[in-house]
């Protein structure tokens, strides 16, 4: 059996992204790591009452809160003296962290608590049934945003989370994708080596919520990356430092792989609406390589 | 004491997820394999092991059959079989 720290036997559907996420960060911070979680699949999926699949002490509380108790968690490491040795990792949804625990999250970034913030984005609120959430995209068919004859499905961009955890100035701030593992797991070391709040954002495609094969998971997060929708950044002391950059493809090659973007297969003018968003994060984070 | 503790790490090895696989699993030819550990990283079970090339199993107690390790491994040492298949 293998020496993670987030074992098998859980119980999240096969080829979820969340799942790869959660093992890339909890290997990467080994197992002097603390964990509170958010209420969401990874939460549900993760321990299964009496189970657990962590190997490291792991707390849940409420769907709203999880970076206030990990606040409380940090301040008595301090008060204990040791801190120093121990990471604390905050986890949870895009749900959970754009929308629900956000107040939470800002107060906690605000004080700069040392702890590492991890935003699994698998972009709708997966656990109850695909319903759209702040970090949902433009044009996504979710349950609550649903296709028709007046709609191409979410009308609202995604919300600029990294940007509004960045603006709190804390030292560090970056976006990931599982489809690029091993960038997940430097950005994880690279924080958890740095005093103070920390933000993580990693896509995570979700085969249910997206509707795509369960072989597809990595594929479509490396698309969206190389389609300039998910840009990888990293932001220290609120200033942008550091980019992933790539020769940009159409952001079709992205949207074609997903049940939930079908109907803009058939909508040129929704596509360019889609692209347009790609083509300003490109220009925006110099994101195109130069050659 | 307050809400529900599990006091045992790791006890979710008690469900064997392997049983949820439907029609295929992956058969790790071990042949061309170049060590890379991209199967064992992006498993979501976390159930492949292995460390030196040609040298990496996976625990079908746990397998879902995704797919996943398949359409990632770089030298397409790794290939989805039926699931009634002996090997
Ligand atoms: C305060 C509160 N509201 C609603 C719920 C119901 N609920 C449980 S999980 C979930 C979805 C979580 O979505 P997200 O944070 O994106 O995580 P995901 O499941 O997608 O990983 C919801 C709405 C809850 N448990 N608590
Ligand atoms: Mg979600």
């Amino acid at each position: 059996m293998s020496k993670t720290l987030f074992v098998p036997g859980h119980t999240a559907c096969a080829g979820c992204g969340q799942s790869m996420g959660a093992r890339l960060v909890i290997d990467a911070a080994g197992p002097n790591t603390i964990v509170v979680n958010n209420t969401g699949c990874l939460e549900v999926f993760s321990t299964k009452y009496p189970e657990s699949a962590w190997q490291v002490p792991w707390i849940h509380s409420l769907f709203e809160n999880a970076a206030a108790v990990a606040s409380g968690v940090e301040s008595a490491l301090k008060f204990l003296g040791t801190k120093d040795s121990t990471n604390v990792i905050v986890q949870a949804g895009d749900g959970g962290t754009a929308d629900i625990g956000l107040q939470a999250i800002s107060g906690m970034l605000e004080r700069n608590h040392d702890i590492l913030f991890v935003c699994y984005d698998n972009e709708a609120y997966m656990n109850t049934g695909i319903q759209r959430s702040g970090l949902t995209p433009f044009d996504t068919n979710t349950t609550t945003s649903p296709i028709g004859a007046q709609s191409t499905g979410n009308v609202r961009p995604k919300k600029p989370m990294p940007e509004i955890a960045a603006a709190h100035g804390v030292p560090y701030v970056a976006t990931a994708s599982v489809g690029f593992t091993q960038d997940v797991q430097r950005k994880v070391k690279k924080a958890l080596s740095i005093k103070g709040a920390k933000y993580l954002q990693i896509h995570v495609p979700c085969p249910l919520g997206w509707r795509h094969e369960s072989s597809m998971t990595i594929q479509v997060a490396k698309a969206a990356v190389e389609a300039g929708l998910y840009p990888l950044v990293e932001y220290e002391y609120g200033k942008l430092t550091a980019v992933r950059q790539i020769q940009p493809k159409p952001v079709e090659e992205y949207l074609k792989l997903q049940g939930r973007f079908k109907h803009l297969m058939k909508s040129p003018e929704e596509i360019k609406k889609v692209q347009a968003i790609a083509d300003s994060n490109i220009e925006k984070y110099g994101l195109k390589t130069q050659a | 004491m307050f809400g529900p503790l599990i006091s045992k790490p790791g006890s979710s090895r008690n469900n064997k997820t392997g049983s949820w696989r439907t029609e295929t699993k992956p058969k790790l030819l071990k042949q061309n394999c170049i060590g890379c550990k991209m199967c064992l990283l992006i498993c979501p079970e976390g159930c492949i092991t292995g460390a030196e090339k040609n040298t990496y199993a996976c625990d079908y107690l746990y397998c879902k059959g995704c797919g996943g390790c398949a359409a990632i491994c770089p030298k397409a040492d790794i290939v989805m079989i039926k699931e009634e298949s002996k090997d």
